[in-house]
């Protein structure tokens, strides 16, 4: 790996601030003209224990986390150590972590700064860490630094993560203009001028000293105007320029980020964000909402969503638009909810009784995470139906550079197939003057049957989770059955119909048309499957991939010409059971042979090195086992 | 604001009772001598006397014997799911605050399976009416022990008697906070139609208790009768104002239920508290014009994140 670009990793005790500071220090080198992508790993405890925030920056498009990383700078833990110096640590020896936990990732020739009025050598010597002999194996280049002993001195102690920003910025030959920007965008009076302060002291010192490394910080310019964004957030953003301004949830790890973000914003937007009970109700307000005519929202992680499983049937079964966002982490049950999975997607797909009636989009990247939240409204309230967005723990919180003008549009408060007073007025009803809810079909052949909303003069009938006749009434009729069942069942073709039609297609192909190999993916793991396809061509090979959203309905012709043009594919995903495989081979009925499985489910995402790895003894012949923490799943035959 | 979207609600109208009666299913199909018929009666008597029309009242119910309540009393109606009518009513209420809305469950969906979203509805405080058919039974899955049945109920379900206390369901409101709390009776019918009339016009979360006997699940019950009222008899003095005096008043009534002793009436009225629209609405949390509205004002701006929280991402 060439140093053309950084990888810089904050590490330090969680509650230490690692997040703001990670993203300051990301958003001053987007400033600077870089592309950047960051990946945060942080354990489930409100304070103290291991963390670090991870920022990748280059002058080429970054659309992963890297393998390894090139700069570490080592902060203390303040809650791993007793304020009472001769009593042991909280957590026992885990101060000296933020250190020794990370050197495994340093890649050869990387720089370590470690903050010594933190850390100390004879911590590290207990941890069992010779970091004298480890530097000199792998080439590292080590620069103690007393940033408490700078904080306090200029300003207040919980400043060190400042002077480590400083020492970084003289480190690696950065302009610390953008970061006195950003400070002074975020602070004012004495607190600014101390963090100023801190940031040059650490910065001049830092100048003193030798240097002998060659990590420095690459260049880079944006030809559009850029933001710095989540996953989360464009989730959120998606969903209140779609027009939603009603939501309702209950707090779950990773799915909290959409929920806050949303709370956080809805009233100034003129809408109502209702934090509920449980996940039962959360998913039923949405569904009253959106009923009474309000484009609305919900959503959870696995645990909560399997809470919404009953309340989601219902809204396929009175045909109430609803749009819920499933934020996936490891499971089963309560799992490791700060780690990322892809292991509910057949959660998704199936929960609740009867045949699933819904539409299930899993986006790839944080432009994809706003594209397709917009289009999961728009869907859900044409369709009248359920659409679920699928993310994960990785893709809410990873943090990256994407174009503004992607938001530079009108916003879409449609409510989709919905009659006014006159339409219904005209729409046929009950001879008894109940309207045709369930039947009125003007024309079109794709199911939808427009709806009226309560208050509406002339246009009440009867919602019900029960089979029902054209007015809602409960009706256990064969004839009336079928009807109702094929005309609902129906609006999932004319869905595909529709997706099949957009451009860009929610399908995301990378690489050259004619590779003879294939990797195919979906959800989050898109932009690192993109980055093995550039190195394995790099090297030599001859491969492309497909990176899928729409999971239901399936993308069949897409996904069916793509494993066509390819000898053998690999298929990967972060869970231990191939479930997207599954899904490709039951909805394709053919390929089975040409389909293996990369997959990973130690709870880290994948780093690119391990796809590539993965592919390259698949295309060997398979049988050797990956040296990464993943499992090859050989295709059916082999 | 242009014109509302929604003529039918505050539409002047004088109605019969009979134009809440469906035309697709005008004839009732619960047993003989069941409770049900009452809530339903007085329904039909408080929505037109409070000047209301069908096309502005939405009426959620959960699922049992009651949840056929929408299919023979014509308005906006939901069916729902078992004990989740109250969390799709409430967000019906946030939605467009001009609708009258009315829930109503069995015992079961109400007190058992949807506990939960009783106890914070009524926290809550939500502008709405929460009538609950308490027949003591599941009636619709064929009688088995319900929370509301009396210890030592016999069933299938508990062959060897209910080694349970039922649940309080008066106390339980106050308790939760619901700001209007009675019960009443379908062998009342007058009282039933008067007390739903009030609930209706309640402004906050409105809870009826309202006492409907199974002639053919739970035929071991009283049928509620005699009945007292409250209010009428010289026998009780509480203050209905008084949470103390309520509460008191409450229990007494819950635990004599079962001896054979059937009081009725208003038990806890609390005016002056504000609904939680209205908390929400002047806490800056909630627009004054309805949601629903605006989807349908061609004229409405509609703010954008490019406007309102790009700029915080450069």
């Amino acid at each position: 790996m060439t140093d053309t670009e950084l990888v810089w990793r904050l590490a330090g005790g969680s509650g230490d601030g690692m997040d703001s500071t990670g993203q300051a220090f990301e958003k001053a080198l987007m400033r600077m003209g870089l592309n950047v992508f960051s990946h945060r790993h942080y354990p489930s405890r409100i304070r103290g224990g291991h963390t670090y925030f991870e920022v990748r920056a280059g002058g080429d498009q970054v659309r992963s986390r890297g393998d390894g990383y090139n700069f570490l700078l080592a902060l203390g833990d303040s809650f791993a150590r007793n304020p009472q110096e001769d009593q042991p640590a909280y957590y026992g020896e885990e101060d000296v972590k933020p250190l020794s936990e990370n050197l495994d990732d340093l890649r050869e020739g990387g720089v370590i700064v470690y903050d010594e009025g933190m850390l100390e050598e004879d911590d590290l010597a207990t941890a069992g860490v010779d970091l004298e002999e480890r530097a000199e194996e792998n080439d590292w280049h080590v620069y103690p630094l007393d940033l408490r002993g700078i904080a306090r001195e200029h300003g207040r102690e919980i400043m060190r993560n400042t002077a480590g920003v400083g020492a970084t910025a003289a480190l690696i030959g950065m302009d610390t203009e953008p970061v006195k920007e950003l400070m002074s965008d975020r602070m004012s009076g004495d607190i600014l001028d101390a963090n100023l302060t801190v940031l040059e002291e650490a910065y001049d010192q830092v100048l003193e000293m030798d240097q002998t490394h060659s990590v420095q910080v690459p260049g880079g310019s944006h030809e559009a105007d850029q933001v710095l964004m989540s996953g989360s957030q464009a989730v959120a953003y998606g969903a209140l320029d779609a027009g939603c301004r009603f939501i309702a949830g209950y707090p779950m790890t990773p799915w909290t980020d959409v929920f806050t973000i949303m709370s956080q914003n809805l009233p100034a937007f003129g809408g109502i964000a209702e934090q509920v009970e449980d996940e039962i109700a959360a998913a039923s307000l949405a569904i009253g909402a959106s009923h009474a005519g309000v484009k609305a929202m919900s959503g959870s992680s696995g645990g909560g969503y399997a809470l919404m499983s009953e309340p989601l049937g219902l809204a396929e079964m009175t045909e109430t638009p609803l749009v819920l966002i499933e934020a996936m982490r490891a499971g089963p049950s309560t799992g490791m909810p700060t780690k990322p999975e892809q292991g509910d997607l057949e959660h998704v797909l199936y929960t609740s009784q009867g045949d699933s009636n819904r539409v299930v989009f899993a986006p790839g990247t944080v432009e994809e995470c706003y594209e397709q939240t917009r289009d999961a409204f728009h869907i859900a309230y044409d369709y009248q139906i359920p659409v679920t967005v699928i993310i994960d723990q990785k893709l809410s919180g990873e943090i990256t550079n994407i174009e503004e003008d992607l938001f530079d549009r009108e916003p879409d408060p449609s409510l989709g197939s919905v009659l006014t007073e006159e339409e219904i007025a005209d729409a046929p009803h009950h001879e008894s003057g109940i309207f045709d809810r369930f039947q009125h079909d003007p024309g079109t052949d794709n199911g939808v049957s427009p709806r009226s909303i309560p208050g509406q003069k002339g246009g009440r009938f009867l919602a019900t989770g029960n089979e029902h006749t054209p007015q809602g009434h409960i009706e256990e009729d064969p004839d009336n059955r079928v009807f109702q069942m094929d005309r609902r069942m129906r609006k999932l073709d004319a869905i595909r119909g529709e997706l099949d039609e957009f451009s860009p297609p929610h399908q995301t192909a990378y690489g050259p048309d004619e590779a003879e190999h294939g990797i195919l993916t979906w959800g989050s793991q898109q932009g690192t499957v993109e980055e093995a396809i550039d190195r394995l061509n790099d090297d030599g090979h001859s491969v492309k991939a497909l990176g899928v959203s729409d999971l239901m309905p399936y993308p069949e012709t897409e996904v069916t010409e793509f494993l066509e043009s390819v000898e053998e594919c690999l298929v990967v995903e972060m869970n231990a059971s191939a479930q997207f495989r599954g899904l490709t081979q039951k909805e394709l009925g053919q390929f089975g042979e040409k389909l293996s499985s990369l997959l990973k489910y130690n709870g880290n995402p994948f780093e690119p090195a391990e796809i590539v790895e993965g592919f390259e003894i698949q295309v060997n012949g398979g049988g050797e086992a990956p040296s990464a923490q993943t499992r090859i799943e050989p295709a059916v035959g082999d | 604001m242009s014109k509302s979207a929604f003529s039918a609600i505050g539409e002047e109208a004088e109605l019969d009772r009979d134009e809440f009666t469906p035309g697709i299913e005008p004839q009732a199909t619960w047993c003989p001598g069941c409770g049900d018929f009452g809530v339903l009666k007085a329904l039909k008597q408080a929505a037109p006397e409070l000047g209301l029309t069908p096309d502005e009242m939405l009426l959620v119910t959960g699922i049992g014997c009651s949840g056929k309540l929408n299919s023979y009393f014509d308005s906006y109606g939901y069916h729902s799911i078992h004990g989740r009518s109250l969390p799709i009513a409430r967000a019906a209420k946030l939605a467009n605050p001009g609708l009258s809305v009315i829930a109503a469950g069995g015992d079961g969906d109400g007190y058992g399976i949807g506990g939960n979203h009783f106890m914070h509805t009524a926290r809550e405080n939500h502008d709405m009416t929460y009538i609950v058919f308490n027949n003591e039974i599941f009636g619709l899955t064929k009688g088995q022990t319900s929370p509301t049945s009396p210890k030592g109920h016999k069933s299938k379900t508990q062959p060897q008697g209910s080694a349970k206390d039922p649940i309080r369901p008066l106390s339980l409101a106050l308790t939760s906070g619901a700001s209007y709390i009675a019960r009443t009776a379908a062998v009342n019918p007058r009282q039933a139609g008067n007390i739903l009339a009030e609930a209706i016009e309640h402004d906050g979360f409105a809870h009826i208790d309202f006492l409907t006997q199974c002639p053919t699940w739970n035929k071991d019950a009283k049928q509620y009768v005699p009945y007292v009222d409250v209010q009428d008899s010289d026998d009780y003095d509480f203050d209905v104002n008084d949470r103390g005096e309520a509460a008191e008043m409450m229990q007494e009534t819950e635990d004599v239920l079962h001896e054979g002793t059937v009081l009725t009436g208003r038990f806890y009225v609390e005016e002056d508290r504000r609904s939680y629209q209205q908390e929400k609405i002047d806490q800056g949390q909630m627009p004054e014009e309805p949601l629903a509205e605006r989807y349908f004002d061609d004229s409405a701006e509609w703010e954008r994140t490019a406007d309102e929280l790009i700029a915080r991402h450069r």
